[in-house]
């Protein structure tokens, strides 16, 4: 029999992150990602893991390095204002090439901003967010149980792919309890001969981002990073569609905006009103292709984001002029609503005759 | 002379047999060989792992034949930390200039020895910024002039000297703790002796250890190779004096109780 639980996404993430073996956490206190710090502070020993309430987001990501370089599974989480200082370890930990697991439990912003969620850090979280010329993957769950299962499956992808990846979710989904089944470990294991362990019976292993000789080491070590890039756009295609096959008119949205679009999309459907939604359950790398299929058959895209507009820029690309796109947005801890989006959409359908006719 | 003294002299099973990239007269040396003579002593070699900072020692992994990683500027003992509690049976060693250790890393630096996490620092200190070319440091000493305090270092401006050992030694965690310096071959050999008892103590798992060294950077102090040493001497040991600031376990063997 399966077995719920009730539990705050920002609960629901922790516990799946010790299912997936993850026995390293370090974090510092930040709303609304609390919650995370709490369980693993708990929660840790009982699994006889590390528990260490770090002195900045800064140390707690470069403790992060230190055991992901030791081979151990190894998380942080933090909100929109941390996750910006945890971008320096990230950058070093994409060009070390050290798998771990970095959570974003996204408020408002920018500066201190609000505690209230939003979706702010989508570029930051996609196209890198530190310097230089790297990508992490970028799983976007939209409820509780999502949370947790998509840390166990970011568990594994760090380690196939030897990279950081973020889990991108935002305050609401973090903060609200819903009925969970947790996870089960996926039984995978990965070799780790790279790992810092002593150099005992073998060569020293050495793990840098810094690239000096001969002269092109690093450009070579940036095509070797380009080229695993690759690997993973051509391998992660994540997206979700909800009544696209016959729609009209496409929502494009993640995460908590997500949920509200899926409303949306019932409500216009009482009214005959053909609508759909593109969810992509990962932000990078996009669902491009897929969304552009999906939307081929559309008359207009509506992307929504607790934002001013961040992953319509990607929606854009997807759909390469296709057809056109649309955006609305709330931020700062605003929420889009289903009534606003709605009233979008029922304009289209008004305006269609002369839309048609103008382009 | 004797074979044993030949021997005496020889290359430390640990250290690397590469051609040097630190300037005529650096410190960083001595300390590399040091340090890899403590390994081949305490036969760790095979377990320590060594995290590098930015700053001139950031190769350090290419002299002593460890595992290494490199931390970010200052988030050495972080890094440590995070390595040492993955492995607590690992020796850890984190290695570090001024810059790092009590600029850029001020708060990893204190916070991984209030943790008394039980590992060993090695922190060099040459008073000023070597890598990116001479600049003041954190201990860069009154009227010395660096890059970025051309006319001396102005107190009134910039403060005075920050003292590690003594800012370290306000807390109660860290086991051991002592400044030495490579100033003549006397000092160095205290030097030694201070990063065998760093290391062994843990081993023994005492807790966290430091241990500070006064290194010459004769190419950004302006001066000879040759000068380098005496310099340290007149100029650095009257601010940084040579002192044991702590040895818990000591303390504990002197009052009888048991070092553990
Ligand atoms: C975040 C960051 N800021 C600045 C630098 C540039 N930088 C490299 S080494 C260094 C100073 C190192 O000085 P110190 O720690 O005293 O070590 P030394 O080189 O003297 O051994 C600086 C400022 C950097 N690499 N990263």
């Amino acid at each position: 029999m399966t077995e719920y639980k009730l539990m705050k996404g920002n609960e629901a993430m922790a516990e799946a992150a010790l299912i997936a073996g993850c026995r390293y956490y370090y974090a510092y206190p930040i709303t609304p990602q609390n919650e995370v710090v709490a369980y693993m502070a708990k929660n840790m020993p009982r699994v006889n893991g590390t528990f260490i309430q770090a002195e900045s987001e800064l140390a707690a990501a470069s403790m992060v390095m230190g055991s992901a370089a030791s081979g151990g599974r190894a998380m942080t989480s933090s909100s929109s204002p941390g996750i910006t200082l945890k971008q320096e370890s990230i950058s070093y930990m994409a060009g070390a090439e050290l798998p771990c697991v970095i959570a974003n439990i996204m408020r408002g912003g920018p500066g201190l901003g609000g505690i209230a969620g939003a979706q702010g850090d989508y570029f930051q979280a996609t196209r890198g967010g530190g310097h230089g010329d790297y990508r992490t993957i970028v799983l976007a769950p939209d409820n509780a149980q999502e949370l947790a299962d998509f840390t166990v499956e970011a568990f594994d992808l760090a380690d196939e792919y030897r990279t950081p990846v973020i889990i991108l979710a935002d305050g609401y989904l973090g903060q609200m309890s819903e009925p969970v089944v947790l996870p089960k470990p996926t039984g995978k294991t990965f070799e780790k001969p790279w790992a810092v362990t002593g150099a005992k019976d073998r060569k020293q292993n050495i793990i840098v981002s810094l690239l000096l000789h001969p002269e092109n080491v690093l450009e070579l070590h940036n095509l070797h990073l380009q080229e695993k890039y690759e690997r993973i756009t051509q391998k992660i295609r994540r997206y979700e569609t909800y009544k696209t096959e016959d729609a009209d008119w496409l929502l494009a949205a993640y995460g908590t905006s997500a949920r509200i679009a899926q409303k949306a999309v019932d409500k216009l459907r009482e009214d005959g009103i053909k609508a759909g939604l593109f969810r992509p359950t990962c932000l990078w790398p996009f669902p491009d292709r897929e969304l552009a299929e999906c939307a081929s058959h559309c008359t207009r895209l509506l992307t929504v984001e607790m934002s001013h507009g961040q992953m319509v820029e990607d929606v854009k690309l997807a759909v390469n002029g296709a057809i056109e796109v649309d955006f609305y947005g709330r931020a700062g801890g605003a929420l889009p609503t289903v009534k606003d989006i709605i009233a979008r959409i029922k304009n289209y359908e008004h305006s269609e005759f002369t839309h048609v006719q103008a382009s | 002379m004797s074979t044993q003294n030949l021997h005496m002299y020889r290359r430390p099973e640990a250290l690397l047999n590469v051609r040097t990239h630190y300037c005529a007269g650096c410190g960083h040396g001595i300390i590399h060989k040091l340090f890899a003579e403590a390994l081949g002593e305490l036969n760790i070699r095979e377990e320590t792992i060594v995290v590098a900072p930015v700053g001139c020692s950031v190769l350090l992994y290419n002299y002593i034949n460890v595992d290494g990683l490199e931390a970010a500027h200052g988030r050495t003992p972080a890094v440590a930390t995070g390595v040492k509690r993955a492995q607590p049976n690992r020796i850890v060693v984190s290695y570090q200039g001024d810059g790092d250790l009590l600029a850029i890393g001020t708060g990893e630096t204190l916070h991984a020895a209030n943790r008394g996490e039980n590992i060993t620092v090695i922190f060099v200190n040459n008073a000023n910024y070597g890598m990116t070319g001479g600049q003041m440091a954190p201990t860069t000493l009154v009227d010395q002039r660096t890059l970025t305090s051309p006319k001396g270092r102005n107190p009134q401006e910039t403060g005075y000297p920050i003292r590690a050992c003594e800012l370290l030694s306000t807390l109660e965690a860290p086991a051991y703790i002592e400044r030495v310096s490579l100033h003549n071959p006397g000092a160095v050999k205290k030097t030694k002796k201070a990063i065998v008892k760093a290391l062994q103590y843990q081993k023994e798992g005492r807790g966290y250890s430091f241990v500070e060294i006064l290194s010459m950077c004769p190419t950004n102090w302006g001066i000879e190779p040759a000068a380098g040493a005496d310099w340290i001497k007149t100029s650095m040991v009257p601010w940084f004096p040579h002192k044991v600031f702590r040895d818990r376990p000591a303390e504990a063997a002197a009052a009888g109780g048991k070092a553990s």
